[in-house]
């Protein structure tokens, strides 16, 4: 008993050997160093740039456009029987905050290792403060969202869809992004420290993983034979489920759920241990 | 004594040269690909950063921890701060550390002096609670105080720095650990930092570890200090035998074996340092040959560190950042000769690093202490005076006038 009273700050160095998991304490005991990083991820942002804040409204109004030039004039891709540019938007909602999340993340090794390389704190929360500083865009391009549902709304072309109660589920949905896009860029940070080709590889995935995902089509259009290859996608659910919420458009079910969840905690618990153990000597390999 | 604050035993580091490096994965596949046809490969060298260091250190200590480049000392500064993991042995620290391996960690240039202290502060493992009751502390100690809420980025480097060092000195780390950051600033605020740190060894009886090649900055902030070589613990003792200890060590005049030296590129290597007469006499000149082995053609300066028997740098000459000219080296041998013509040193012992580097970007080959000589008879002045280097080491002409008669002195050998 006497042991653990002297030992409240004692830090014991030593090799460590197979896994660990989340050093919470220290997470928690860092939890200042991780609000200043969301703020400075924030304010640097938009001190950069001219627009600043602004770029988070016009970035998907832009996307929206050219999806709606492409998509629906040009491949005619059905929306479900929503307009084109709420259909889209919605789409964008968890796929950009995905997007986003996972970028910062997947760089935080490479892009800190210069600091890492001089001080110590607990290396996971540098990602941990990308998702929750991506939360601010996502905001953003919500009220937007708001904005032209109202208008399309109102306007001379009303259309069948509606947003249900259930859009008050939405943060449950958000949260879910954020745990996947945590754990896919735990991952690509680890390996992209041990090979440079992840660095790459990581951005053109990202790009194919949008086509794979109902961001431009409803899931509704999926083939029968391919509808298996949509639904072990994890980003599926979250998509469809957010269509659901907030345009009545969607088409979730239990078991993409179940399947999407069970996916999403797999990939966070291994990017995990894998960004713990790349980690502990990622300074060395720099 | 009670149970020290710091307990190393056995700690060990190992690096994998060649290995070293993030890899792409055709890397990784040929090296795995020559594994299986049994080739072993050519650029993996295994190596002993630090290899059984073992001691301890009493609450209220401050330890230097000194020795040549490559001798252990950052990587030993690294696992204690946990910057990277011990290959194998263990630490035990007994309180809160805090570590200033460089000063400036993190700061955005974007942010405002006042952002980056509390982003700094919290790097650094601090609260913010904590921040904001030394805030005006830390914008006194730095004296920024009109320019607190400008972005950093319009900051003079010494004002940069000054407000770096300000928030690292400010942190209440039971353990601090500091790796020469007294070469930064000018000479007022160095001498600010180095009493503020003896205030925290001191007076605030903190355990401070400091690692700096400046001997007279251990010698006045240490009591006793460690001596590694090759990675070893070779000594630990008063901070006074252990500087004597060290600079023997380095008292092989005139040879170039034993010195370490810094290879950061692999086409490069200084084979042989030779310094033509090892023992001169005050405005003698010396005349160093030095062997490079050039593995493919490359551009680089060539420059040189003379040090007093202290270590503490006395002159500096670069081809390129002074001379403003660099060599372009075909591959293969290359003699580059250095050739003093004369120097006007005090009597005593000198070492030389000579280094090849980019200039003003990166260095290629460090060798510290790559040469030594000695300067044996140093009678400079008009009196007769002997220079020696307690008075300091360089002599520079100097006139002083004034509205007084003058009168001439003789003088001897000052008996020591």
């Amino acid at each position: 008993m006497n042991e653990t009273t002297e030992s409240k700050s004692e830090t014991v160095i030593e090799a460590t050997h197979g896994l660990h998991f989340v050093p919470w304490r220290e997470v928690y005991a860092y939890r200042d160093l991780l609000w200043l990083l969301v703020w400075r991820d924030i304010v640097s942002r938009y001190k950069q740039t001219v627009l600043g804040l602004l770029w988070f409204v016009v970035q998907p109004i832009l996307t929206t456009i050219v999806f709606m030039a492409i998509f629906e004039r040009v491949a005619r891709i059905p929306t479900n029987g929503v307009p084109s540019s709420l259909f889209y938007m919605c789409g964008l909602l968890p796929w950009n905050y995905f997007a986003q999340t996972f970028q910062s993340t997947s760089n935080s090794l490479t892009s800190n290792a210069a600091m890492f390389g001089k001080v110590y704190f607990p290396r996971l929360v540098m990602p941990l403060s990308s998702v929750i500083s991506n939360l601010l865009p996502l905001a953003i391009q919500l009220v937007t969202f708001f904005v032209i549902y109202t208008l399309e709304k109102f306007g001379p072309r009303s259309g069948s869809y509606n947003m249900g109660l259930s859009a008050a589920l939405l943060p449950l949905i958000v949260v879910q992004v954020g745990i996947l896009s945590l754990g896919t860029g735990l991952w690509i940070a680890a390996l992209t420290a041990k090979f440079r080709d992840f660095g790459i590889l990581s951005s053109f995935a990202l790009q194919l993983w949008m086509y794979m995902t109902p961001v431009v089509y409803p899931l509704s259009r999926v083939p029968p034979r391919w509808y298996w290859l949509a639904a072990s996608n994890p980003m599926t659910f979250p998509l469809e489920a957010t269509k659901t919420m907030l345009l009545g458009a969607g088409s979730p079910t239990l078991a993409l759920f179940s399947i999407s969840v069970a996916i999403t905690l797999a990939i966070l618990v291994g990017g995990i241990f894998i960004f713990q153990h790349i980690e502990k000597t990622f300074v060395d390999v720099i | 004594m009670g149970r020290p604050i710091i307990e190393v035993r056995n700690l060990s580091k190992q690096y994998r040269l060649g290995a070293i490096g993030a890899t792409s994965l055709r890397e990784e596949f040929h090296r795995y690909w020559d594994r299986l046809r049994g080739k072993p490969s050519p650029d993996e060298k295994e190596f002993w950063a630090l290899r059984d260091v073992s001691f301890d250190v009493q609450p209220g200590e401050a330890i230097g921890v000194i020795g040549r480049n490559g001798a252990g000392k950052s990587t030993l500064l690294k696992i204690l701060s946990r910057i990277t993991e011990p290959t194998s042995g263990r630490a035990v620290m007994r309180g809160r550390v805090a570590s200033l391996l460089e000063v400036g960690t993190g700061f955005h240039p974007e942010l405002t002096g006042r952002e980056n202290i509390f982003l700094n502060g919290a790097i650094l493992g601090m609260t913010k609670a904590e921040v904001r009751r030394k805030f005006d502390e830390i914008v006194a100690f730095a004296e920024v105080e009109k320019f607190i809420d400008t972005p950093v980025k319009h900051y003079s480097s010494g004002m940069y720095v000054r407000l770096a060092f300000a928030v690292a000195a400010h942190l209440e780390p039971e353990i601090l650990i500091v790796d020469e950051v007294l070469s930064v600033g000018d000479i007022q605020f160095q001498k600010k930092s180095l009493g503020k740190m003896r205030h925290v060894a001191a007076d605030e009886g903190r355990t401070v570890l400091f690692v700096s090649h400046n001997m007279a900055a251990v010698r006045q902030l240490c009591s006793s200090a460690l001596l590694l070589k090759n990675g070893r613990l070779h000594l630990a003792a008063s901070a006074a035998e252990a500087i004597e200890s060290y600079v023997e060590s380095s008292d092989q005049t005139g040879s170039s074996e034993g010195f370490q030296f810094r290879n950061k590129h692999p086409d490069l290597q200084l084979l042989k340092a030779d310094v033509e007469k090892a023992s001169i006499v005050y405005n003698d000149s010396l005349t160093v040959r030095t062997l490079w082995q050039v593995r493919r053609p490359m551009q680089f300066a060539i420059e040189c560190v003379i040090r007093d028997h202290l270590m503490a740098p006395l002159a500096f000459h670069g081809t390129g950042v002074i001379a403003g000219y660099e060599f372009v080296f075909p591959a293969g041998i290359a003699e580059v000769v250095i050739h003093y013509p004369r120097l006007p040193l005090a009597q005593g012992h000198y070492s030389m690093d000579i280094i090849a580097a980019r200039s003003g970007r990166e260095f290629f080959v460090y060798a510290e202490g790559a040469v030594s000589f000695q300067v044996d008879l140093a009678i400079p002045m008009q009196a007769g005076y002997w220079f020696s280097q307690g008075n300091g080491s360089v002599y520079l002409p100097c006139e002083v006038s004034a509205e007084a008669p003058r009168t001439r002195v003789g003088l001897g050998r000052p008996t020591p």
